[in-house]
């Protein structure tokens, strides 16, 4: 029997002012699942994820998290549900060190499995740089302090942005690596990757984007290289 | 830009860039007509009504003023009493100190105050933003310390200005009021069209991008600097005339009433805000709004003042373009547009 | 002889500066907003504690009990109610409203008090003093001014640094888009941070309100006095600010000590070489 997915995305429209950055876009997510969403640069992937965390306005319907209706509620509330985003170009904050970065992520205190010394587990370096500023560590290393600032929230979706952005591959499959500790708690995630290889990896399911539209969706291991680069480029 | 140019050349026709539209050359007609109405007001109106519309004027120039430093140039400043007093007192100097008639003194004390603003401009230009409007009010109260401690001119408590320099105005008091009169008008229409020109051309296109972005502007190759100062140095220029003629008109001065922060930057700000920010018809309609309520409202004094703050506040919050802003809005059109239109006109088909 | 205890008043009434400077450049740090009616809030603050004096015969630094708690609460209302609106990219909606706001508070208070200048009384201890060594003296009071000062300063630093609601403070105004993904209403904290500035005016107008006379119009120099010591001591840094104060505190008592009349414009001549000289301060924070 086919259990309420977390979160369920139903012909969502998303606006950047005047202009539309998607068009009619549904998908959903199990608990602990992973789902890679896929595209070229401008095909709506950003847009999806400010959508469900409340960063973008939306109708209500269009986001049901947890059974409950989210579109357009403002972003701390949502963090407060339990929907966690690792922003796009990591968004630490310059101001606050290491652990500060970390404790900000906590301040909502949602019971769960992630606290300062398990995400300093997951992520054993950044315990060794703790009181650093944000700003002095490499971009992998930033890179973790974001996916842990998010954990800290101990969120039920983990909203992960471009997280191999700008970072080498060696680093890029490090931070992967870690992955199945987050999953194995029962956080499910969103991969959002112009990177194809690690996303197909780490997910169960794909969806392809192309310019504001899902052009393709399916179990990752069913997909070919031919579909996949069919749906992403358009051709 | 080639390609336009080549199209344009292929069928060969004419790019020009235009201003307004019927609506404006219909808005200018009446404007036309009511500056020959306010010249001829020394028939029709008493003393008092001429005193009244030469605030007026006055205040429409320092809102016009004010406007284009803080809505065009995004220099807010708290500090244009400055000039207004710098203006008055130059040409009080120039009157006792030198003999100079007032009627030379006042195109002199903008010269003046448009040399003095370019050595302010060098110290305020080092704060950005909300600092920015700080540091002029410093200044201004600087200036006013300052002339305060100047016994020839009355320091702390003022002066008047000499019979002798009120006579070199005019010989019959009547006709002094004629002359200030028209100097009033005169100075208004003249700062508003300086304005209009400044905004038309490739200097006002200058601001709008610098308006929009700064960094954009820069990299398109606008000295960003230079043009805010120009635009400083042109407001300090005739926010000082406008402070000279209206003290000529009180002929008596003091630091406290030339550097008033109340009378020359507050009401000025609310005029400017009231009437809207940005587009030139603004001041024109917040002085008229400003007038009238302080012809009904006045008599309640400090009250008075507080509602002209609640309404400022409330402008801000709810409809931040002003009154004008709201028709231009509702209705789409506007007496002095300043956005350019490029028309293409056709001369003759071109042959195969 | 006469020098040191010249200097001696000035870094004394520094000390207040640095106060009035305090509330500023903690709204500006966080949100980027200057609040012309800074001054005009130290002025009504002196008056809510002299009504709290009045009318429940206790003393002014009793008063502090009750005042401050009500500044904050002026101040967390007038943020969510009606500075919060003007936040955003353009600068005017904040600096219009704020001086507005200015306006109203001070004719206002003219209003409800009339333009007599009043003072509150502290008893004894203002005439109280400690002698140092021979022939410089210094009062309780102001030195008691001054350790308030740096015990606040103190204060604030520990707050922004060493707890929860500084970190939310310094998060937000890195990022306010990406604070509010993490759970912190910014709307909330520009409020809590407006309380905060507000409760720091609140002690400062009740030592002003002990110093000397005041009037519904003083508020105006007082946001003057404040801007010139945060920008003097450096935007950022808080101990920069009471430096600032210190620095104006001194420059003001040196030029009374020359002139009488000279007293305000030193200060203000200060502010402009400090200006000319070195725009970013004396001890600005350097950001990475």
């Amino acid at each position: 029997m086919p259990e309420t997915p977390l979160l369920t995305v139903c012909d969502l429209d998303a606006f950047y002012g005047d202009i539309q950055a998607l068009f009619g876009v549904s998908l959903h997510v199990a608990l602990g699942e992973a789902v890679a969403v896929i595209g070229a640069n401008g095909a709506g992937k950003s847009a999806l994820l400010k959508s469900i965390a409340g960063a973008l306005r939306t109708r209500p319907e269009a986001v049901v998290f947890d059974g409950l209706p989210i579109g357009g509620l403002p972003a701390h509330v949502v963090a407060a549900r339990g929907i966690a985003l690792v922003p796009e170009g990591r968004g630490l904050f310059p101001s606050l060190s290491v652990e500060e970065n970390l404790l900000i992520g906590g301040q909502l205190k949602r019971a769960g499995p992630w606290t300062l010394d398990r995400v300093f587990e997951l992520f054993p370096v950044l315990a060794e740089r703790r009181k650093f500023s944000s700003t002095a560590l490499s971009g992998g290393q930033q890179q973790m302090v974001a996916i842990g600032r998010a954990l800290m929230s101990n969120p039920k979706l983990l909203l992960c942005d471009e997280i191999s952005l700008g970072l080498a591959p060696i680093v890029v499959r490090d931070i992967y690596a870690r992955l199945p500790a987050i999953l194995e708690h029962g956080t499910a995630i969103i991969l959002v990757e112009q990177d194809i290889v690690q996303a197909l990896k780490a997910a169960q399911r794909v969806y392809c984007l192309q310019e504001g539209r899902v052009a393709l969706a399916g179990a990752a291991k069913d997909l070919s290289r031919e579909q996949i680069a069919a749906a992403y480029f358009g051709v | 830009m080639s390609t336009a140019m080549s199209a344009a050349k292929s069928v060969r026709q004419n790019v020009r860039v235009v201003f307004g539209d019927r609506s404006s050359h219909i808005g200018l007609a009446l404007c036309a007509l009511i500056v020959v109405a306010l010249a001829a007001a020394p028939l029709w109106g008493g003393r008092d009504d001429l005193q009244l519309l030469s605030e007026m004027f006055a205040y429409v120039a320092l809102a016009s003023l004010w406007n284009l430093l803080a809505g065009y140039a995004g220099l807010v400043s708290v500090g244009q009493q400055a000039y207004v007093g710098l203006g008055a007192y130059l040409l009080f100097a120039f009157a006792i100190l030198a003999g100079i008639s007032p009627l030379w003194a006042i195109p002199l004390a903008g010269i003046v105050a448009g040399v003095v603003a370019i050595p302010v401009a060098g110290l305020v230009f080092r704060l950005r933003g909300h600092y920015f409007a700080i540091g002029t009010w410093i200044v201004a109260e600087v200036f006013r310390l300052t002339a305060s401690q100047i016994s020839v001119l009355g320091g702390g408590s003022g002066t008047s200005l000499p019979a002798s320099m009120v006579i070199a105005i005019a010989p019959t008091r009547q006709l002094r009021d004629f002359v200030e009169y028209w100097i009033a008008l005169a100075l208004v229409i003249a700062i508003l069209t300086a304005i209009v020109l400044l905004l038309r051309s490739r200097y006002g296109l200058a601001l709008k991008a610098i308006r929009d972005s700064e960094i954009a502007a820069r990299c398109s190759g606008i000295d960003v600097t230079r043009t805010k100062l120009l635009v400083y140095i042109v407001t300090a220029c005739g926010t000082a005339m406008v402070g000279a003629l209206i003290f000529l008109q009180k002929l008596r001065i003091s630091p406290d009433a030339a550097f008033s922060v109340n009378d020359w930057t507050a009401f000025v700000i609310f005029i400017t805000v009231i009437g809207g920010i940005g587009r030139i018809e603004g001041p024109i309609v917040g002085t008229i709004v400003f007038f009238l309520l302080r012809q009904t409202l006045a008599d309640l004094g400090t009250l008075y003042l507080m509602m002209l703050g609640l309404v400022a506040i409330l402008i801000m919050l709810a409809a931040p373009k002003g009154i004008w802003g709201l028709v231009v809005a509702r209705f789409g059109f506007s007496v002095f547009p300043l956005e350019r239109k490029v028309v293409f006109e056709e001369l003759s088909p071109a042959r195969e | 002889m006469d020098w040191i205890n010249v200097i001696l008043q000035g870094i004394l009434v520094g000390g207040l500066y640095a106060m009035f400077a305090a509330g500023l450049s903690l709204i500006f740090g966080v949100m980027r907003l200057v609040n012309i009616a800074h001054g005009d809030l130290i002025v009504l603050a002196a008056y809510v504690a002299l009504v709290t004096t009045q009318t429940l015969g206790i003393g002014p630094l009793t008063a502090l009990i009750v005042v401050v708690p009500v500044m904050a609460l002026i101040g967390y209302a007038l943020q969510w109610f009606v500075l919060n609106r003007t936040l955003g990219d353009d600068l005017l909606p904040p600096l219009l409203v704020t001086f507005g706001l200015s306006v109203i508070i001070q004719n206002g208070l003219l209003t409800l008090f009339t333009a007599d200048s009043v003072k509150l009384q502290a008893g004894d201890i203002e005439v109280a003093t400690i002698r140092l060594t021979d022939g410089i003296y210094v009062g309780v009071l102001p030195l008691l001014q001054f350790a308030v000062a740096v015990a606040v300063i103190a204060g604030l630093q520990f707050i922004f640094y060493r707890t929860a609601l500084g970190r939310a403070f310094r998060a937000t105004a890195d990022n306010p888009e990406v604070a509010q993904l993490m759970g912190l209403d910014n709307r909330r904290v520009f409020a809590l941070a407006m309380a905060l500035s507000l409760a720091v005016v609140a002690i400062a107008g009740v030592f002003l309100a002990v110093r000397a006379n005041f009037d519904p119009s003083q508020g105006p120099a007082r946001l003057i006095f404040g801007f010139e010591a945060v920008i003097i001591g450096g935007l950022g840094s808080l101990w920069g600010t009471l430096a600032g104060g210190l620095i104006l505190g001194l420059a003001q008592a040196i030029g009374a000590h020359l002139n009488p009349g000279w007293q305000i414009l030193a200060g203000h001549i200060a502010f402009l070489v400090v200006l000319a000289v070195r725009p970013q301060g004396l001890f600005p924070k350097v950001r990475t």
